[in-house]
């Protein structure tokens, strides 16, 4: 790697690099001393420290003093992720007075330490390799300033159930204004169907009417019945967005500055399970909710519920949650209308958590209800004679079997995903979950956000919740979008694109590869040139490899920079065979999912040096080509599935280019399956680790590239010379 | 009017609304009655059901509400009282004397080295020794040290001083008096979390005879790499390695004996199968049994986590809860008695360590802090909500909120969800008042 050459203008290239334990998630796996020394080693790199916890207020001080003390120009941490700590010390590099921009994260605990536990010496070496990597890219980063966009202080809220009626209200009663979208022809969603409410059995037609109340009193909340959302535009605080009526009312386009996806879920319906469909006086919980509500419950002698119908590892892998409250719910509710009607809860294990359900379930018992507990081997069988029912169930409680007559058996069913919901996804560029459920920017500390700024999530579109939850969500919601608006602006990340006019031939090439028509022609000195609005410009790249003369540029992820960290990726110390593969990786998607399979401790083989990109339309055929000629054995691009593009299409470019290249390089004897190109979400580090270790084995089944072992013997007939 | 709000509680739930409601303008008081702020999600070492470090992700929260321009922190500090109504509460904060000038101290920790007073760490449950002026953590905010009157040698016989002959900053101040600090703002959100039952008096398990068997909160610090052992578990009475673990949800909860808390915590099968997962993840030879009465994995992504424990941990999963636990006071082994469901027949497993997760409770000064507000609690000491359906982070004052787990059982991702509700909460409240005074 080069020295960064002194500017005799300004200041020497002065690197600090600050190396997390993080207790012992990193310290535990990878040997930081060694990593501490071998960065000391590399050029421009003047101060290197190690740290227990480099996010804690003392990792914090110790930037700064570092900063101070060593005259620092350019800061990396080596620890974490960028997606969840680049805020923080690219503000604490901004309170010491430098640059945010002239900070480089490294992440050598979700990309090493926690996906290489088993190999710590591979693991240790691959974290040098990123390390290196890093400094590379440092070297090279320019400061930048950011530019602020107004906010439109008015939401979009898609769904008028439960959780869409609390997000409107609480926003109008903060001062802003709401647009709420609703498919159905009436307001309440799901709970137009529900009877009483646990764990205080008040009528959910109460609840509704209140809620109702609330945000039609404010005066602010549009209501838009019978209407879907088409044609999502601009980015937050600047959205554009048409509601089209379905009953052929007069379609609008609303302009606003946050939107909240409330579209709630779905009863699964379990036909043929356990006679649905089949056997009268098999019914759900839904449907022995519409005969409460009206009065249709003719008088029962026994009745069977059955609980976790199609969940938990049938239908679908999760527990839904709310089933065995509702089941409860309905249970004493037919008890207190037939006290004499005997019922029997079959579960597999009562889902009552908190206070109140407990107490809830206790009351059940005390009741005279009768809870069976079954395992999931062993499901009940459930047939009918002499119009009578007969659930039979092996009991591991009371080691025999029970058999039960009734005269209905109702079927507890989880809550599943909408069908539409994949498709506000797309609209939205918003990530969708393993479950169907939309998914959120982080499960702990951004439960109701969604990584893409200014769009929020909440109720059961975000997984099986109760009333009381939807509601709870929705008020937090109401927090998180209100923070834009009543600030009133939002400040737009400088990694922006930029043409040089003096090299563009205004070609228009990347004029149509802008998806927010954020570049236009313009004549400059009697020609035309492009031209990018920076606040319209969200930063992905996907047209600097577009451009045929190689005129554009995007701050903070520039074509020299990125190369510096190919061409380092490429110089690691790898035995010849162990394959060396350069990984490219989107932020939104496929890098999230190396993070996720770091957190969940996917065990991957070390082989692969991840560079990250926003979007993996940025990724440049020159950079792999690069990657080839230095001796990479295989390179692994990745991105957003197709229609997930945080970008909305840049992944079609990235498809469009990778194909082609297969072409080229295969003329350049690169074997084409050297090249692999895959799609991964943010949620799935399962398929991140697996798609890996495949590639890993099948670049190790064709043996080093051909170039490797050009560039091997070179080196070596250099040293001999 | 005031249109600031107080934050009573510095945990997760205190720190997330402080942050909502500071980054959208509003001036915000947040009070912590301990040294620093982060609460119970500190202690941790991970989190379920993703296994991030807690403090890893936690820390840069905590730093962040520490920086913010709009929130002021008063820790070591207690609400004394409490008058007034929406849009004009006065409260009195009483701000405790650290006897270290926080402007000056600059956390550097040389007091610490020098003070001979050896006191038990309460931060790792007491499971090694801290001094008597210390940080509760490494990652405390603020990073200021604070004496701890009860046991400080100078206090108690105005002999030692070593910490302020060593502070080069002249911190230390032994003159330093109780402050009473007067705030008046717009609305209030109680966020003061939790408090964990003492199993002692259970005698059929043994804590606090037997010591190879725990709390899961010993457990926390114990695994975690910060930690009193550095990460490693250990056996007594010769310091090995535990082999086979159990461990028992439902200590002192779903208990309907007096004592205990009839109500489920909802978090521990949860925390069971986490603190099984990390014992494999630090020593692969490990087994790992988890007796459960109900296994409640209701949470986004907790069931398949519970699956996950199954299949890529080994740990086993028996339905029932132990009966009796009898020690070999030679080697320490654990005898863990139980119905076996497959044949009925009382089993014995015998392991060298057991970990117990208690009840966990409201925190301890909930009640005096509903007897200041005026706030309702129910039998069980959880602030009461207005409305569980329609307002969840009301309680049955005006103007005053509630989040996280003082007002029901929950987890980190509920507390932080309820936080953020309760600040929406109180945002409308200040609006609304905003929109009357006009």
């Amino acid at each position: 790697m080069k020295r960064a050459p002194d500017n005799p203008a300004s200041n020497e290239t002065r690197i600090g690099v600050f190396i997390c334990d993080c207790g012992t998630n990193i310290a535990g796996f990878v040997d930081v001393p060694a990593l501490v020394e071998y960065a000391k080693t590399l050029p421009n790199v003047v101060f290197v420290q190690e740290n227990m916890y480099t996010c804690s207020d003392a990792g914090i001080t110790e930037i700064k003093k570092g900063i101070k003390e060593h005259n620092l120009n350019r800061v990396i941490v080596a620890s974490c992720t960028p997606r969840t700590h680049a805020p923080l010390f690219m503000s604490t590099c901004e309170a010491s007075g430098l640059n945010k921009y002239l900070f480089e994260f490294v992440n050598i605990r979700d990309q090493c330490s926690w996906v290489h536990m088993k190999e710590p010496d591979k693991g240790t070496q691959k974290a040098k390799d990123l390390i290196r990597m890093g400094v590379a890219k440092a070297i090279l980063l320019e400061p930048r300033e950011e530019l602020e966009a107004p906010v439109e202080p008015s939401s979009l809220v898609i769904g008028g159930g439960i959780a869409g009626l609390s997000v409107a209200g609480s926003l109008a009663e903060q001062g802003f204004k709401v647009h709420l979208v609703e498919k159905e022809k009436e307001l309440g969603g799901m709970l137009r169907f529900v009877d009483k409410l646990f764990p205080n059995d008040i009528e959910a037609k109460e609840v509704l009417d209140s809620v109702i109340g609330k945000a039609e009193e404010s005066g602010r909340v549009t209501v838009h019945l019978s209407s879907t959302v088409k044609d999502v535009s601009g980015y937050i605080g600047n959205f554009e967005v048409g509601i089209v009526r379905n009953d052929g009312g007069t379609n609008e386009t609303v302009k606003i500055g946050t939107i909240i996806i409330a579209t709630g879920s779905e009863a699964y319906k379990p036909v043929g399970l356990y006679g649905y469909g089949s056997l009268p006086g098999v019914i759900t919980q839904l449907e022995l909710e519409g005969r409460l509500r009206e009065d249709g419950l003719k008088k029962p002698r026994a009745v069977v519920m059955i609980q976790c119908v199609g969940a938990r590892g049938q239908h679908v892998s999760y527990c839904s949650k709310i089933c065995c409250m509702v089941a409860l719910k309905n249970a004493r509710q037919i008890k207190k209308k037939f006290p004499k009607a005997e019922i029997y809860i079959f579960h597999r294990g009562m889902q009552t958590s908190g206070h109140r359900n407990e107490a809830y379930y206790l009351k059940a018992r005390e009741e005279g209800i009768h809870f069976i507990h079954f395992e999931a081997e062993n499901p009940p069988e459930v047939s009918a004679s002499d119009n009578q029912l007969h659930v039979g169930v092996y009991s591991p409680t009371l080691r025999r079997k029970v058999d039960v007559d009734c005269d209905l058996v109702v079927l507890s069913t989880p809550q599943v995903h909408h069908e539409d919901g994949k498709q506000i996804a797309q609209m939205v560029k918003v990530p969708i979950g393993q479950e169907g459920f939309f998914f959120e920017a982080h499960s702990k500390l951004r439960p109701v956000d969604f990584a893409t700024d200014g769009v929020f999530l909440c109720g059961t579109a975000r997984g099986p919740a109760a009333v009381g939850e939807s509601v709870q969500q929705a008020f937090a919601v109401a927090s998180r979008a209100a923070i834009p608006m009543a600030r009133g602006k939002v400040g737009a990340e400088a990694i922006t694109a930029q043409v040089d006019v003096d090299i563009c031939s205004g070609c228009g090439e990347c004029e149509g590869v802008c998806p927010y028509n954020a570049i236009s022609l313009k004549t400059h000195e009697n020609r035309q040139v492009a031209e990018v609005n920076p606040l319209l410009c969200k930063g992905c790249g996907m047209c600097v490899p577009s451009c045929p003369t190689r005129a554009i540029k995007q701050w903070g992820f520039t074509d020299n920079q990125l190369v510096s960290q190919v061409l380092e990726a490429t110089e690691s110390d790898l035995a010849l065979d162990e394959p060396n593969i350069v990984g490219f990786c989107c932020n939104w998607c496929s890098y999230a999912g190396a993070d996720m399979a770091g957190v969940s401790r996917y065990q991957y083989p070390p082989n692969i040096r991840i560079v990250r990109t926003m979007c993996s339309g940025r990724v440049d055929p020159i950079w792999i080509i690069r990657a080839f000629m230095e001796g990479a054995d295989g390179v692994f691009v990745s991105g957003c599935h197709p229609g997930d593009c945080h970008y909305i299409t840049g992944n079609n470019f990235t498809e469009e280019r990778m194909r082609r290249l297969r072409k080229s390089i295969s003329d350049y004897g690169i074997d084409p399956r050297r090249l692999r190109l895959e799609w991964i979400s943010a949620s799935e580090g399962n398929r991140f680790a697996d798609l890996v270790s495949e590639f890993t084995e099948e670049i190790k089944k064709l043996g080093p590239s051909p170039l490797r072992e050009l560039k091997q013997r070179r080196s070596i007939d250099v040293k001999e010379t | 009017m005031s249109e600031d709000v107080l934050v009573i509680g510095g945990g997760v739930a205190g720190i997330q609304a402080a942050l909502d409601l500071g980054d959208r303008g509003l001036r915000v008081h947040l009070v912590e009655k301990k040294p620093s702020i982060g609460g119970t999600m500190a202690l941790l070492d991970k989190t379920f059901p993703t296994n991030d470090c807690s403090i890893c992700i936690l820390a840069p929260k905590m730093n962040e509400c520490a920086a913010h321009p709009n929130i002021t922190i008063h820790t070591y500090s207690e609400v004394l009282s409490m008058e007034g109504k929406p849009g004009n509460f006065k409260v009195k904060v009483l701000k405790k004397a650290r006897l270290v000038n926080e402007t000056k101290c600059t956390g550097c920790g040389d007091c610490m080295r020098k003070c001979p007073a050896k006191v038990p760490n309460e931060y790792n449950q007491n499971l090694d020794e801290r001094r008597a002026i210390y940080m509760p953590f490494p990652q405390a905010v603020p990073r200021k040290a604070t004496i701890d009157k009860e046991h400080c040698i100078y206090v108690i016989k105005e002999k030692c001083g070593a910490c302020k002959k060593v502070c080069k900053a002249g911190a230390v101040d032994f003159e330093q008096k109780d402050q009473e600090i007067g705030l008046n703002v717009g609305a209030m959100i109680i966020a003061v979390g939790l408090s964990i039952y003492d199993p002692s008096h259970l005698t059929e398990y043994g804590y606090g005879r037997y010591p190879n068997v725990h709390t899961s909160m010993e457990y926390e610090r114990l695994i975690c790499a910060s930690g009193p052992t550095g990460g490693h578990l250990e056996c007594e009475p010769d310091k090995r390695q535990p082999k086979r673990m159990a461990f028992i949800p439902c200590v002192g909860s779903r208990d309907v004996r007096p004592g205990g808390c009839s109500y489920c915590c909802s978090v521990c099968c949860m925390l069971s199968t986490k603190d099984a997962m990390l014992a494999r993840e630090h020593y692969d030879d490990i087994e790992s049994f988890i007796f459960y009465s109900d296994l409640r994995t209701s949470g986004k992504g907790a069931h398949e986590y519970m699956e996950r424990a199954k299949k890529d941990y080994g740990v086993t999963f028996i339905h029932g809860k132990p009966g009796d636990i009898q020690e070999n006071p030679e080697t320490g082994e654990l005898m863990v008695s139980y119905t076996d469901e497959q044949n009925g027949k009382i089993t014995n497993l015998k392991v060298d360590f057991v970990v117990l997760s208690t009840a966990i409770m409201p925190a301890d000064d909930a009640q005096k802090l509903a007897r200041v507000t005026g706030v309702d609690t129910g039998p069980d000491r959880f602030f009461k909500a207005h409305n569980c359906q329609t307002h969840p982070t009301d309680t049955t004052m005006p103007g005053i909120f509630v989040a996280g787990y003082c007002e029901s059982p929950k987890d980190v991702t509920e507390s932080v969800i309820q936080a953020s509700g309760a600040a929406a909460r109180a945002a409308e409240t200040i609006s609304r008042l905003r929109r009357l005074e006009k």
